[in-house]
């Protein structure tokens, strides 16, 4: 009788380790023949990556705009080259006539207009002193905002050139800095919501939908009549997705910091490790996913409303969380990814160490420990 | 057949609120029996039958399942039993060999005993060509036999079977009869639930279940002698007639 194994002959701790390891080694056989779930581990962060680092992104590029010429002269067409050297806009037509310009802007593909006055560079001579009219399409005002600090920018760059004596003469000039992101890139906020996006997504579904899966096949019955621990079925579904996960975080860094030039400026062991704290919290909830649903379609559908939409809204990446509402920025607190989210922003980006957030760390560490507890107790154990 | 009892149950009941599933079962099952477990749809049968296993916690009475109890001892249980369900329940996305592994695996068997049954096994069935294909792809008879196969690895005191030849051709069934013997002539008890009335022809004995109540239980041919009846099919048309309940 083989049983027996189990009363006297082997040690008891070594057989349930090999029985650990047999379901690990079964989990990981699951993931690496079902090249749907392959897809969905690799391709979504990639994917995400690319939408965002070259699709959605808020920073203004290529503009086209319109000047409006009327001086026509050397210090004119000197503006003008340097206004179209910079990568932000792109000098669609040059006009002599102010009549135009309504025209250009309902066309759609106009979003600015400098209007450069008559005698601008004899005035510059004579009176250091004329001015540049700016016009710019307000329908979208945050566009319209950028598009104006961005030719000011460069207007102001040109005075200082030409007349380098000017500076400081008379006026008060605002030196703008802007710390751990001067070129403003849309990357150094987008890179940490993905990574907290693709983390939850990926584990919540995994883990559900390969919980639930055991139960639409009748195999979790089989499961659960063998002298194998039930909570051991938890853990060793957790572990091929712990360690894919962890691999699909090191893809998302890899491909921000080669495709998106984004710094890793505080500790990479703490970034790792605020992301295993993220990746338990993602598989408590696939867990308890799991516990209430039938069906792999439901989980599926579960996971995604449950997890794309507060990830998207209240973390912060997309909507500041500042601007809402206080009910609303209430309900942030209880999202876990807006604390991953801070976390990581200030280790990759402003190079904090743990002492900057380990108050982040213990909530997040709370989140997974409550979920973790909760997910277990709930798991059922016999059918009824 | 020795009289050595391996499965006793008393006043075995189950009850989900209001409705009572299995009401005061109280059977006795020998060693090396094959035991069937007939009634229709909706009887109480895989309730019965879950308690037996430890899936499920009876509401009152007794059970021993091997000399363990099913309230306090379903860890000791679980070591000495073996399931096959009504739904194929092998991983179809692993290959012959992987499942066999991994479920002496979880069974607590050892590598040398994993591979001198896993060859036995893969002899055995006559699948020498197919241990390293994707068990999904096998016709479903020789899954059947499989998944028997499997169950029965870990040599387990009783091995429970719940509608196993579900779908299956005759042939195919007669084959995974012979399977039933020789598991039985080897000592293992064999608990079983069907809906063919041929199938319960070839048990030692018979129960059954009616409305959650046990309403017969004896020898094929001390019930048909008993209903006059000429084959068991008359046997369970007498008794299931008067059912109540309604399948699920």
């Amino acid at each position: 009788m083989f049983f027996l194994n189990w009363q006297e002959g082997q040690n008891v701790k070594q057989i349930k380790m090999k029985q650990f390891i047999t379901f690990v080694r079964k989990e990981f056989y699951h993931v690496f023949r079902d090249p749907k779930t392959l897809l969905l581990l690799f391709g979504m962060p990639i994917a995400q990556i690319v939408l965002f680092g070259f699709a959605l992104t808020n920073e203004i590029k290529n503009t086209h705009i319109v000047v409006c010429d009327y001086a026509n002269d050397n210090a004119s067409h000197r503006l003008i080259n340097k206004i179209e050297a910079s990568k932000n806009f792109e000098v669609a037509k040059i006009i002599m006539d102010h009549r135009e310009i309504e025209s250009a802007f309902k066309s759609g593909k106009i979003k600015m207009t400098i209007v450069i006055p008559p005698n601008f560079e004899s005035d510059l001579k004579h009176f250091n002193k004329t001015q540049i009219e700016i016009i710019a399409d307000a329908s979208d005002p945050n566009t319209a905002n950028s598009l104006n600090n961005y030719a000011s920018n460069i207007i102001m760059d040109y005075q200082n050139e030409v007349m380098p004596e000017s500076k400081g003469f008379m006026q008060i000039n605002t030196q703008i800095r802007m710390f751990y992101n001067p070129e403003l890139k849309g990357a150094y906020n987008f890179v940490p919501g993905v990574m907290a996006l693709v983390l939850l997504l990926v584990c919540v579904l995994m883990t559900s939908v390969s919980i639930v899966r055991e139960k639409e096949l009748g195999t979790m019955e089989i499961l659960l009549v063998s002298p194998f621990n039930p909570i051991l079925v938890i853990v060793s579904k957790a572990v091929p997705y712990f360690f894919l996960s962890l691999v699909n975080l090191s893809v998302i860094l890899l491909l921000s910091t080669t495709l998106m030039h984004m710094p890793i400026n505080g500790s990479i062991v703490l970034l790792y490790f605020a992301s295993a704290i993220l990746i338990l919290t993602a598989l408590a909830l696939g867990l308890l996913i799991s516990n209430v649903t039938n069906s792999q379609q439901a989980a599926m559908l579960i996971s995604l409303m449950g997890m794309l939409m507060p990830t998207l809204l209240f973390t912060g990446f997309m909507f500041p969380i500042e601007n809402m509402p206080l009910p609303l920025q209430f309900i942030t607190n209880i999202v876990p990814s807006k604390w991953y989210y801070i976390i990581v922003k200030s280790v990759m980006i402003k190079g904090l160490g743990i002492a900057s957030v380990w108050k982040e760390m213990l909530i997040l560490s709370g989140m997974a420990l409550f979920l973790l507890v909760v997910s277990v107790k709930k798991f059922k154990i016999r059918l009824e | 057949m020795q009289n050595e009892v391996v499965i006793k149950t008393d006043k075995l009941t189950k009850r989900f609120g209001e409705f009572v599933a299995t009401n005061e079962m109280s059977i006795e099952v020998y060693k090396g029996e094959i035991f069937g477990f007939l009634g229709a749809n909706g009887a109480g049968k895989t309730t019965a039958m879950r308690m037996l296993c430890g899936l499920s916690l009876p509401s009152s009475g007794s059970a021993t399942i091997a000399g363990f109890d099913v309230y306090t001892q379903t860890e000791e249980i679980k070591k000495n039993i073996g399931y096959m369900s009504q739904k194929f329940s092998l991983y179809e996305d692993l290959n012959v060999l992987e499942n066999i592994r991994f479920f002496g695996g979880i069974y607590g068997l050892n590598n040398q005993q994993l591979k001198q049954k896993s060859e036995a096994l893969i002899e055995g069935l006559g699948l020498n060509n197919e241990s390293k294909k994707l068990v999904g792809a096998l016709p479903l008879g020789w899954k059947q036999k499989l998944a028997f196969s499997v169950a029965i690895l870990h040599e387990p005191k009783i091995v429970f079977l719940d509608e196993p030849t579900g779908g299956v051709d005759p042939v195919t069934r007669r084959q995974f009869w012979d399977m039933i013997y020789d598991a039985s002539n080897k000592g293992i008890t064999v608990f079983v639930t069907t809906h063919y009335m041929d199938e319960a022809e070839y048990c030692n004995r018979i129960s059954m279940m009616v409305d959650g109540y046990v309403r017969a239980l004896d020898t094929p041919t001390e019930l048909k002698k008993k209903y006059g009846a000429k084959s068991m099919d008359d046997v369970f048309f007498e008794l299931a007639r008067g059912a109540k309940r309604k399948a699920d």
